[in-house]
């Protein structure tokens, strides 16, 4: 069988999954933020699949373009989301995400 | 079956097996070793797309940087003792994104996925087998493009987020 764009989706969609059970289900901060990057890859290969499928023969390059911003966002979002686990580690010796409550009324 | 053919395959299943790892492993290190080897395989992916300039800038920031990134992070909150346990409502989360899974790859199975007439996009394409820099290069530098801005506020947005960085885990 051919591989085609049904194929690529669907490893997306079980990536993205896979991603959001493990942002979802985890304890430790880090953890889910590992989590969150295999949900942003799993966006990726579905917007590049689109780009490479949609037009016979020929390679958009729109789909490109916004793989690569979310690159750039993901680059930004693992800097800011580090930092604030590495400050909550400081402040609280632990990265436990259900032991930072304390804004609950 | 052609190369590509066999390349999806590879990765994919690297790919899925690894992130199965990155969720299920106990030991922090480890699952983020292994995150770096599905960001591998991610890249494996978009060469087989014939994405060859995604696959490399891919390869640069995600396994050089981000992984460096979240390997510091883990080492400097160091937490062997307890790991990377779940939480106490993982069940329903399996059971959320079973259905989600399950409903995603039942629309994508069941669309018939429309093909467009390349010709009015020309300005921003290229043929396959192609290299695809230049025509990246080309997408987002063009005037009526459309993607400089854009393009400039990620930079923006790349110094915010480094500036905010380092003012967050800065020695007060």
């Amino acid at each position: 069988m051919e591989v085609g764009l049904t194929h690529y989706l669907i490893l997306s969609g079980i990536l993205f999954s896979i991603g959001l059970f493990g942002a979802l289900s985890k304890r430790n901060a880090v953890g889910i933020l590992m989590c969150i990057e295999i949900m942003l890859n799993a966006v990726n290969i579905a917007v590049v699949a689109f780009s490479r499928y949609l037009a016979p023969e020929t390679v958009l390059l729109t789909g490109h373009v916004f793989a690569l911003f979310v690159i750039v966002v993901a680059a930004a979002e693992a800097a800011v989301g580090l930092a604030i686990v590495i400050t909550y580690f400081k402040s609280r010796a632990t990265v436990d995400v259900e032991q930072g409550d304390s804004m609950k009324g | 079956m052609t190369g590509s053919d066999y390349a999806f395959w590879v990765f994919a299943i690297l790919g899925v097996i690894s992130a199965l790892g990155v969720v299920a492993l106990k030991n922090l290190f480890r699952a983020a070793l292994l995150l770096v080897l599905c960001f591998f395989a991610a890249a494996g992916i978009y060469g087989s797309l014939n994405a060859d300039f995604l696959a490399v800038a891919q390869v640069l920031v995600y396994m050089g940087a981000i992984s460096v990134l979240i390997i510091f992070a883990v080492m400097l909150t160091r937490d062997l003792v307890r790991g990377n346990p779940f939480n106490r409502s993982w069940p329903a989360a399996l059971v959320v994104c079973g259905f989600l899974m399950a409903g995603v790859i039942y629309v994508v199975v069941e669309t018939t996925w429309p093909t467009i007439d390349a010709g009015q996009m020309a300005a921003a394409s290229v043929p396959e087998g192609q290299a695809t820099t230049g025509g990246v290069a080309r997408a987002i530098f063009d005037k009526d493009s459309g993607f400089l801005l854009p393009f400039e506020i990620s930079a923006m947005l790349i110094l915010a987020a480094v500036l905010g960085a380092v003012a967050l885990v800065r020695e007060k």
